[in-house]
């Protein structure tokens, strides 16, 4: 080999990378900026304090449970809560300053009890959300079960208003028309409230305990990452757009080619006494320094300004991102091979690499996706860049996870490749 | 021996015949015209001289010797002129020179001193550290050239090399050109500027639809047309009767037509067939007072043997 040829035609693509006005702000300034916005939006540091979710509530109730529910959802660290009528609530969900509203209709506090026991008609809980932030209005459904269930079981199971519940669904069960043996299994669940909450009187104040019925657990929240390490959401983002800037960085390198081709250099290049090996050796690792200077800058950004770091293997890190390198240099020569005409070949290329940053994770966790989808998107590259920085930055894994990845990338590199050099359209135009 | 032999070439594109049989030579210090109208394959001869093409048939040697592979050294001895620009114009002017002298194997003080001949050659030493985005239509031609001759080959092939130049630089590159051939240099040159191969060309190939038409000297060329010069004489008053057709039986002479008074003779060779026109005339008294003759151009040539016009 021209070893001569081989880097000066190496240099050649540095130097026409770096003084690439656009290149450089595709590959450098783009990344940096959405990864920052994703990683904002998507939480920020561990230690940021999450942001609350706007709820109305409307009491129309206003009995002591409806009170208690307000007090404990008032509480809860998720929500930001306000209280008002229903017409203001309504107006606020509709233009989105608040995400849900929730509305106790009059007589709750009553019904709620005796429902509980299949006593009676159910009261009618009312929730308002707004459709755009459907999972907010999840997540507050969850939060406004717990409460409801926590305070009506207090009530039942000790409250004034649970004694009026029991006398009255012990009338209900004698007219109800159940089999008789359902009647006297819940005739024995009522006695033994009965005597659970004489019990607690007599006790009172002098035995505290569990006076009531409450949640069975307690919750203990933790960004589960390796010992020691804490979830910084920036490290997923910047790994997450560095795929993707990469890859965007491969097209252009597979690009360059078309258009040498058509400013006739490619002629100019064929005819010279160096080999294919040569040629289009050369325009693979240009393209491969380049995603690793892009991916060093990033990350280099994410470790200075958002404290992100390589919490697991370093060297897993630099296998994984050699792999990924690779890995695009060899898709920019497969653009190369299957394109006719820069102009025709840029948008597909750039829609077929969104399709597979997105499949891959790199916009949202590929955990969140159906277990299908996160099966079949094992078949795509980015999936294992993806997992792969993200395994040896922030989930902190060690070199043996960091294998893999490599392992599926280099692969990928020799298919891309080995399809790139068969494809590939050596005499010229 | 010659440095380039092209022997009997063929390519086909699927059912298009882009060169069909085409056979040229060219010595050292002899510069080749390669003639024809735009698609009449001149392109593909040359990409199938270097090596970029791989002919169907037919065998092209350089300095006797058959390229056989991508890499082959046999490529030093070619220099490649495309008809595009071919150069990386986000780069400067020097830049570019290292990266095609280094294609070549050159390095160090070898590879500086090529590009400073070379840039010397073409006039733009002083723009070395330019970059080539700024340079003009006739400047990138220049370093165009200079890039394919800064390995410093034997054999230089010339694809349209002045299409869309200014007058000046023209006239640059082919002062260029001419040293170059002075220096030893065997050029192709393909063009379809007939005026340009009569002025720079020892031999003309002439080739249309892929096939070759014709391939000799220049002057041999013109020797093919029924006239290869017209002499017009403004007569000072009009002949009696019709004698003056008899100058058609002086030898050399193929046509004569009188327009008002002038006379056109068509002549197989001026410097043959003059003296005996302008005898036969003083002999019959016919009197002029202004001659002057035209030699018919490659474009005629062409015409005659294809029928058809070089920019049709």
């Amino acid at each position: 080999m021209n070893t001569y040829a081989f880097f000066a035609l190496v240099r050649k693509d540095l130097r026409l990378f770096f003084t690439d006005k656009r290149s450089l702000m595709m590959s450098f300034a783009a990344p940096i900026a959405i990864a920052s916005f994703f990683g904002f939006v998507l939480g920020g540091p561990t230690d940021r304090k999450a942001s609350r979710i706007p709820v109305w509530i409307v009491d129309q109730d206003q009995s002591g449970l409806s009170k208690k529910i307000t007090d404990q959802l008032a509480n809860d660290s998720g929500l930001e809560l306000r209280s008002g009528d229903l017409a203001l609530a309504r107006a606020e969900v509709q233009s989105g300053k608040a995400r849900v509203a929730v509305i106790i209709s009059s007589g709750f506090g009553e019904r709620a009890g005796r429902a509980m026991f299949g006593a009676g008609e159910k009261p009618a809980l009312e929730l308002l959300y707004d459709p755009s932030r459907s999972p907010e209005a999840q997540m507050v459904k969850g939060i406004l079960t717990g409460a409801i269930m926590q305070q009506v079981g207090k009530e039942v199971f000790g409250g004034e208003t649970g004694r009026v519940f029991l006398d009255d669904s012990k009338k209900w069960i004698d007219q109800a028309t159940l089999p008789e043996q359902d009647k006297s299994i819940l005739r024995d669940l009522f006695r033994s409230v009965e005597r659970w909450n004489q019990r607690t009187d007599t006790a009172g104040a002098a035995q505290p305990g569990p006076a009531a019925m409450q949640t069975p657990y307690d919750l203990k929240e933790e960004a589960v990452a390796a010992p020691g390490v804490k979830y910084n959401s920036f490290a997923h983002s910047f790994t997450g757009m560095g795929v993707q800037f990469i890859l965007f960085m491969g097209i252009e390198a597979g690009v360059s080619i078309l258009l040498q081709r058509q400013r006739g250099l490619w002629k100019r290049l064929r005819a010279a006494p160096i080999s294919r090996a040569t040629l289009l050796g050369s325009r693979s690792l240009s393209a491969a320094i380049c995603a690793l200077i892009i991916l060093a800058v990033l990350f280099s950004f994410a470790w200075l300004v958002f404290d992100v770091r390589v919490e697991g293997s370093f060297a897993g890190f630099i296998g994984v991102a050699l792999a990924f390198a690779l890995m695009t240099s060899s898709f920019g020569l497969l653009i190369a091979s299957f394109g006719k005409t820069p102009e025709a070949t840029r948008p597909l290329a750039i829609f077929a690499t969104l399709v597979m940053v997105m499949l891959g994770g790199s916009w949202v966790p590929s955990f969140l996706f159906p277990e299908w989808l996160q099966k079949a998107t094992l078949a795509v590259p980015t999936r294992w860049a993806v997992d792969g920085l993200n395994g040896m930055t922030w989930r902190g894994l060690g070199l043996d996870q960091a294998i893999m990845p490599m392992i599926m990338l280099a692969g990928f590199s020799l298919l891309f490749g080995a399809i790139a050099i068969r494809r590939f359209r050596w005499e010229v135009d | 021996m010659p440095a380039l032999d092209v022997r009997d070439i063929r390519k086909r594109y699927g059912s298009i015949v882009a060169v069909d049989g085409v056979s040229l030579s060219v010595n050292p210090g002899e510069m080749t015209g390669l003639l024809g109208p735009n698609g009449a394959g001149k392109t593909t001869t040359v990409s199938v001289i270097c090596g970029l093409v791989r002919p169907d048939h037919g065998e092209v040697l350089i300095g006797g010797r058959h390229l056989q592979h991508d890499d082959d050294p046999v490529k030093r001895h070619i220099g490649l002129v495309p008809q595009d620009f071919a150069l990386y114009e986000e780069m400067k002017a020097q830049d570019n020179l290292e990266l095609f002298g280094a294609l070549y194997g050159l390095a160090g003080k070898q590879l500086q001193d090529a590009i400073h001949r070379c840039l010397d050659l073409v006039g733009l030493s002083d723009r070395r550290n330019d970059l080539v985005s700024t340079f003009s239509g006739g400047m990138k031609r220049r370093l165009n050239l200079a890039a394919a001759l800064v390995h410093d080959p034997d054999l230089l092939l010339l694809d349209e090399p002045t299409v869309g130049v200014d007058p000046q630089s023209r006239n640059a590159i082919f002062e260029n050109l001419e040293g170059l051939k002075r220096a030893g240099k065997a050029l192709v040159y393909t063009t379809h500027y007939m005026e340009e191969a009569e002025r720079l060309c020892d031999r003309i190939v002439i080739i249309d639809h892929g096939k070759l038409i014709a391939s000799d000297s220049t002057q041999n060329l013109f020797r093919l047309l029924p006239s290869a010069n017209v002499l017009a004489l403004e007569l000072e008053h009009l002949p009696e009767q019709n004698g003056w057709r008899a100058l058609s039986e002086v030898p050399g002479v193929k046509s004569v037509e009188l327009r008002g008074t002038e006379l056109f003779l068509g002549l197989t060779d001026l410097s043959e067939a003059a003296p005996g026109v302008l005898a036969w005339l003083a002999e019959h008294g016919i009197r002029y007072h202004h001659v002057s003759s035209e030699r018919a151009s490659l474009e005629t040539v062409f015409l005659s043997l294809t029928g058809r016009s070089l920019r049709d």
